[in-house]
């Protein structure tokens, strides 16, 4: 199961560490305004996308807006 | 989004997912860096001055003398630096030598996240007369304070 992350100094220090962030909004939202450094992937084109542009062995962070 | 996105990483064979619950909001909020068009347009927190004099909540109000001489607000903060009150000047004129920080403090100060749009705020401002405003991060620690003048 995924590991739930609230403390964004620990997404920063996973960041520092080399990990993938990917913003899974639709992509009018990701050019409006993201996270400095995420990647972008749609939630549904995680499938054919993620394979392709993520590394299966490098830690991934996803976030949207929020939780809600 | 971000909770389905991260089962269906782990589902497409990625071993090590994580989901970053509080999302763009929290991290804007905070006034992190960014991308995207909004970078262009600066926000409260990307205009506020970080050089905020404060004093810890637990001293004698002498502890702020200096600063209130100097500036027009001393922030009150916990340790951690979440911000609790607020000093004026004249708080030090009215009260007297064994005074307290927490006894003669203004409680509880509007403050407003790193993220705040600058042209509505300054609308907000203006209309209430207040010349500067403290910028908080989520959790109301201390990040700057946003003047009126910052954005002229």
């Amino acid at each position: 199961m995924a590991t739930r992350v609230t403390d964004r100094e620990r997404v920063q220090r996973l960041v520092d560490d080399g990990a993938q962030l990917v913003e899974v909004l639709p992509r009018a939202e990701y050019e409006h305004e993201h996270i400095a450094g995420a990647r972008h992937i749609w939630l549904r084109k995680l499938d054919t996308e993620a394979p392709r542009r993520l590394d299966r062995n490098t830690p991934v962070i996803v976030y949207c807006h929020d939780t809600l | 989004m971000s909770p389905r996105a991260a089962c269906r990483l782990e589902q497409l064979g990625f071993t090590d997912v994580y989901d970053y619950v509080p999302g763009k909001s929290d991290w804007m909020a905070a006034g992190l860096p960014r991308g995207g068009e909004s970078a262009q347009t600066p926000y409260a927190g990307d205009l506020a001055s970080h050089d905020v004099p404060t004093c810890p909540i637990g001293d004698p109000l002498a502890t702020a003398e200096k600063a209130l001489r100097e500036h027009r607000v001393c922030v009150v903060v916990s340790a951690d630096s979440t911000v609790v009150g607020a000093l004026y000047p004249d708080d030090l004129r009215n009260s007297g030598p064994d005074a307290t920080i927490d006894e003669t403090m203004h409680p509880g100060p509007t403050t407003v996240r790193a993220n705040e749009p600058v042209d509505p705020l300054l609308e907000r401002m203006r209309h209430a007369d207040i010349d500067g405003i403290l910028v908080t991060d989520p959790e109301g620690r201390l990040l700057g304070l946003f003047h009126r003048h910052h954005a002229a």
